[in-house]
C-alpha cells in the first residue's frame, strides 16, 4: 500500500466520480436524452455540452420577451436549439449573489448579464475575466464600437471588465389622450417642450384637472430602486448636485440641502395631490394605462408593456429640466464574462454569443433601451424609431449610481435610501426625518472597509 | 425515562452476559444512526464551528480563507448596529403578533370544528389547507390581498366608507400584514394537533360534568384546558422557535421594508452574508441569534421541569 505512488492511480475523486458519471450515463441520461443531460452532467462535473453557451440574466417583464426573441435567434443561426442554455434570475441583489457563489463555485455561466455600476464591484472582487480588445476582436469588435461614455463605465484600474450592450435613462411617459385634453400636445401629438417648475407644475395642474385625481404616477411601494431613480433624477438637476458617496463608499459627500430640497419637492407635489403618494410598480403603470394619470416616470424598458396595452396611445420624452440642468437616474446593461479557467474555442464560442445579441442591438432597443453600439446607435432605423428615438438624448444625461461596494442597481444603497424616499412621497416621513434614517442606516456601510477591495491584486 | 431504566431488569438474571448484550446493542445502535449522524456533522455541527470560528474574523465571501483575525470587532459592530437591534426587536415583535393568535385561535376553531356533528371533515380541511401551500404562494396571495389602490383589502375598506390602508407599505402596520398572512397560513397545523388532542378527552367526563350541573363555558375550563395543557406547551415553544426563525414571508412580501421595519435578524444575516459579501459579520450576528434561541429554549426547558414537580 505504501509503495504505491498516488499520480499513479486514479485519486479517490476521479474515481467517485468516475463511477458516478458511469452511473448517471446508465440509469439516468439513458432515460433522458444521452449525454447532455443536465442531471448526469452535474453529477459528474463535466461541461454541460462543450458547444453550448450558457447564459444567466436578470430580464423579467418586457425586456425578458425582448430578450427571448434575440435568444432563438442566436440558436437558429447555430442551426441548433442546444446550442445555448439561458436562465432568467430575480432581479438585484439575490442575482448577483448568485452570479457570484457560481463563479467562487466554479460553476459560472459563459456569459451573464449586470448593470455597469454592479460589474465594476465583481471586477473588484476578482470575478471576472478582463475585456481585452483581443478578446473584442473575436467578435469582430473593438472599444471604439461602443459610446464611449458607456465602455468607459466598465473601468476597474487600467482594465475594462464589460462589454456594454445599452443605456437605460429614468423617463417620462405620457397618456396621449389625457394629454391632449390638458392641452399639453403639440399638432403632431408629441408633448410640447416643458422647462421650467412653473411650467412642470403647470403641466400636472392642467391633468389633475382632466384626471380628477393624480397628475403623475411614480411607484414607491415595494419599489425602492423607482424611488431612488426619481431622487437621483430630480437632485442631479439642481446646481450644486454632488455624488452621493465619495471614496468607493467610505464617505457619505451628498449635499445635505439640495437633497433635503429634492425630497421635500416630491413629498409636496404629492402632498398637492399631483403625484401618486402610495402606489406599487405595476400600479404606477396601470394608473397611466387606464388615463388615471398623464404623465408617469418609470424606466423606459416598460415600453414593451405600455405598447400590449390595447388602444392605449402614449409617448416618451427625456425628464423635463424641472431645476437648473437637464438630468435623468440611469445604467447600462452589459455582458460580463466569469472569472473561470476557459479554453480558446470557449472565448470564441462566448464571444459570438455576444455578437449575436449586439448585432440585435435594434431589437433590443425597440424594448425601449438606447443601444450601446454606436453602429446601431447612429443608423436610420434606429433614428426612426418613435417613441425610442424621442428620448435617446437621456442617455446622454444619464446619472449612475455613485460608487461605491454596496451600491449599484438594485442594491443595498438603493434600497436604503429609495425607502426613505419612498416614505416622504407617501408622507410617512418627513425630508429631515428620511435624512437621518439615510444617515443612520449607511453608517455601517461608510465605516466597513470594502469587502471586496484589493481582491484583485491578489487574484 | 423509566422504560429506559426497566430494560435491564430481565437481563439480570445472566449477570456475566448482560455488558456485552448492552455493547453489541450500542454497536447496532450507532450503525443506525450513522447515516444520520454523518449528514448531522457535515451540514449542522461542521458548518456550526465554522460560524463561530469566523465570527472572530473579517471573512469574506469573495476571498479564500478567514480572512484578517477581527477578535470581537464582529460583536462590537453588531451591538453598534441600530439595525441589528431593529431586526432582532422585529424577530421578537413577529413572535408576539403571532405565537399567542397562533395558539389561542387554533384551540378556539377546533373546539368549535369539534362540536359540528356532520360534515367535519369540510372544517378540518378548510382550515388545514393553507399549510400545505408553500410560503411563495402565501405571499403572493397576501401581497396581491394588501396592494395599495387596487388590492382586495382597500377594495374592502372602500366598500365600507373607509379610506384605504397600504398595509405592506405602512411601517407601523407592515409588521401586522405580514403576521396576518403567517397566522392563516399556518394554523392548521395546530387545529389538527389540537383536534387530535380534543378526541382523545373521554366523553364520559363531559357526561359526568354535563349531570353535575357544569356550564359548556366550565367544561372547556375545568376540562378541556387542563387536559390539553401538554399540547399547548407543545405548541407554544414549537410556534416560538418557528418564528424566531421567520425569513420567508418577509424576504418576500416585503424584503424587510417599507426602510427596515420589517427587516427580521434572518434577513439582515442573509443580507450581511451574502449580499454584503461579509461572512465574518454575519457570522457574528448568527451566533448572537443563535445565543437568543438557546436561552429561550432552555428557559422554557427550566419552567416545565419546575412545573411538572409541582404537577
Amino acid at each position: 500500500m505504501s509503495r504505491r505512488l498516488p499520480e499513479q492511480h486514479p485519486s479517490r475523486r476521479k474515481v467517485l466520480a468516475g463511477g458516478l458519471a458511469g452511473l448517471g450515463a446508465m440509469g439516468l441520461a439513458g432515460g433522458l436524452s444521452g449525454c447532455g443531460s443536465p442531471l448526469a452532467a452535474g453529477v459528474a462535473g463535466t461541461p454541460l455540452n462543450p458547444d453550448s453557451v450558457t447564459f444567466w440574466n436578470l430580464f423579467g417583464g418586457g425586456d425578458g420577451a425582448r430578450l427571448q426573441t434575440m435568444l432563438e435567434e442566436y440558436r437558429k443561426q447555430q442551426g441548433s436549439p442546444d446550442s445555448l442554455t439561458a436562465a432568467t434570475f430575480a432581479w438585484g441583489n439575490p442575482y448577483y449573489t448568485k452570479v457570484v457563489l457560481a463563479t467562487l463555485g466554479n460553476k459560472p455561466p459563459d456569459v451573464a448579464v449586470a448593470h455597469a455600476t454592479r460589474a465594476t464591484i465583481l471586477a473588484q472582487a476578482g470575478l471576472l475575466e478582463p475585456i481585452t480588445e483581443d478578446l473584442l476582436g473575436l467578435a469582430g469588435l473593438s472599444s471604439s464600437s461602443f459610446t464611449k461614455s458607456v465602455w468607459e463605465a466598465g473601468k476597474v484600474g487600467s482594465s475594462y471588465y464589460t462589454i456594454p450592450l445599452d443605456t437605460h435613462p429614468y423617463v417620462l411617459f405620457f397618456n396621449k389622450q389625457v394629454c391632449q385634453q390638458a392641452g399639453l400636445l403639440d399638432g403632431n401629438g408629441k408633448l410640447a417642450p416643458i422647462q421650467g417648475k412653473d411650467a412642470f407644475e403647470a403641466a400636472l395642474t392642467a391633468i389633475a384637472g382632466v384626471t380628477g385625481g393624480a397628475a403623475w404616477s411614480a411607484s414607491n411601494v415595494g419599489d425602492t430602486s423607482g424611488s431612488w431613480r426619481l431622487f437621483q433624477t430630480l437632485y442631479w438637476q439642481m446646481d450644486g448636485a454632488t455624488d452621493f458617496l465619495g471614496d468607493d463608499g467610505q464617505e457619505l459627500t451628498v449635499n445635505e440641502e439640495l437633497a433635503l430640497a429634492t425630497m421635500a419637492y416630491i413629498g409636496d407635489l404629492a402632498k398637492r395631490g399631483l403625484l401618486t403618494p402610495t402606489v406599487d410598480y405595476a400600479g404606477a403603470g396601470t394608473q397611466l394605462y387606464t388615463g388615471k394619470v398623464g404623465f408617469q416616470t418609470q424606466g423606459e424598458w416598460e415600453i414593451t408593456t405600455a405598447q400590449s396595452v390595447e388602444g392605449f396611445e402614449f409617448g416618451m420624452v427625456p425628464i423635463p429640466q424641472i431645476f437648473d440642468v437637464p438630468a435623468a437616474q440611469g445604467d447600462s446593461h452589459t455582458f460580463i464574462l466569469p472569472k473561470m479557467d476557459r479554453t480558446d474555442a470557449q472565448k470564441e464560442l462566448a464571444m459570438g454569443f455576444v455578437k449575436s445579441l449586439l448585432d440585435q442591438s435594434l431589437t433590443w432597443a425597440q424594448g425601449g433601451h438606447v443601444p450601446a453600439l454606436t453602429a446601431t446607435l447612429e443608423s436610420a432605423e434606429y433614428k426612426a424609431l418613435e417613441p425610442q428615438a424621442d428620448y435617446a438624448a437621456a442617455a446622454e444625461i444619464a446619472k449612475y449610481d455613485p460608487p461605491g461596494w454596496y451600491s449599484g442597481s438594485g442594491s443595498t444603497f438603493e434600497n436604503t435610501v429609495g425607502s426613505q424616499i419612498g416614505l416622504v412621497q407617501q408622507q410617512l416621513a418627513t425630508p429631515q426625518q428620511a435624512l437621518d434614517a439615510i444617515k443612520v442606516q449607511l453608517r455601517t456601510y461608510l465605516e466597513t472597509p470594502s469587502p471586496v477591495a484589493g481582491t484583485t491584486a491578489n487574484a | 425515562m423509566t422504560s429506559i431504566t426497566a430494560a435491564p431488569a430481565p437481563s439480570a438474571t445472566t449477570p456475566q452476559q448482560a455488558p456485552r448484550a448492552r455493547r453489541t446493542d450500542a454497536k447496532a445502535g450507532w450503525l443506525f444512526v450513522a447515516p444520520f449522524a454523518f449528514f448531522y456533522l457535515l451540514f449542522l455541527i461542521a458548518p456550526t464551528i465554522y460560524m463561530i470560528v469566523s465570527s472572530f474574523f473579517n471573512t469574506s465571501l469573495v476571498q479564500g480563507g478567514l480572512g484578517s483575525f477581527a477578535g470581537f470587532a464582529n460583536y462590537a459592530e453588531m451591538f453598534g448596529r441600530e439595525d441589528f437591534w431593529s431586526s432582532m426587536w422585529h424577530t421578537l415583535q413577529f413572535t408576539i403578533y403571532t405565537t399567542p393568535p397562533l395558539v389561542v385561535l387554533s384551540f378556539v376553531i377546533a373546539v368549535l370544528a369539534n362540536r359540528v356533528q356532520r360534515g367535519q371533515w369540510f372544517f378540518r380541511l378548510a382550515f388545514f389547507l393553507p399549510y400545505v401551500l408553500p410560503s411563495a404562494t402565501i405571499s403572493l396571495i397576501w401581497v396581491y390581498i394588501f396592494t395599495p389602490d387596487t388590492g382586495l383589502w382597500p377594495w374592502l375598506e372602500q366598500l365600507v366608507g373607509l379610506s384605504p390602508t397600504a398595509v405592506l407599505a405602512d411601517p407601523s402596520l407592515a409588521m401586522v400584514g405580514i403576521a396576518i398572512a403567517t397566522i392563516w397560513w399556518t394554523i392548521g397545523f395546530n387545529f389538527v394537533l389540537y383536534l387530535a388532542g380534543l378526541q382523545d378527552i373521554p366523553r364520559e367526563l363531559y357526561e359526568a360534568a354535563a349531570t353535575d350541573g357544569a356550564t359548556p363555558w366550565q367544561q372547556i375550563r375545568f376540562i378541556t384546558i387542563p387536559l390539553l395543557g401538554r399540547t399547548t406547551t407543545l405548541l407554544v415553544l414549537l410556534q416560538i422557535i418557528a418564528s424566531l426563525k421567520i425569513f420567508d414571508q418577509v424576504y418576500l412580501m416585503t424584503q424587510g421594508g417599507p426602510g427596515i421595519s420589517t427587516q427580521v435578524a434572518l434577513t439582515l444575516i442573509a443580507n450581511v452574508g451574502f449580499t454584503d459579501n461579509r461572512i465574518g459579520a454575519a457570522s457574528a450576528a448568527s451566533v448572537l441569534l443563535f445565543i437568543v434561541i438557546i436561552v429561550i429554549a432552555v428557559a422554557r426547558q427550566l419552567m416545565e421541569r419546575r412545573s411538572e414537580r409541582s404537577a
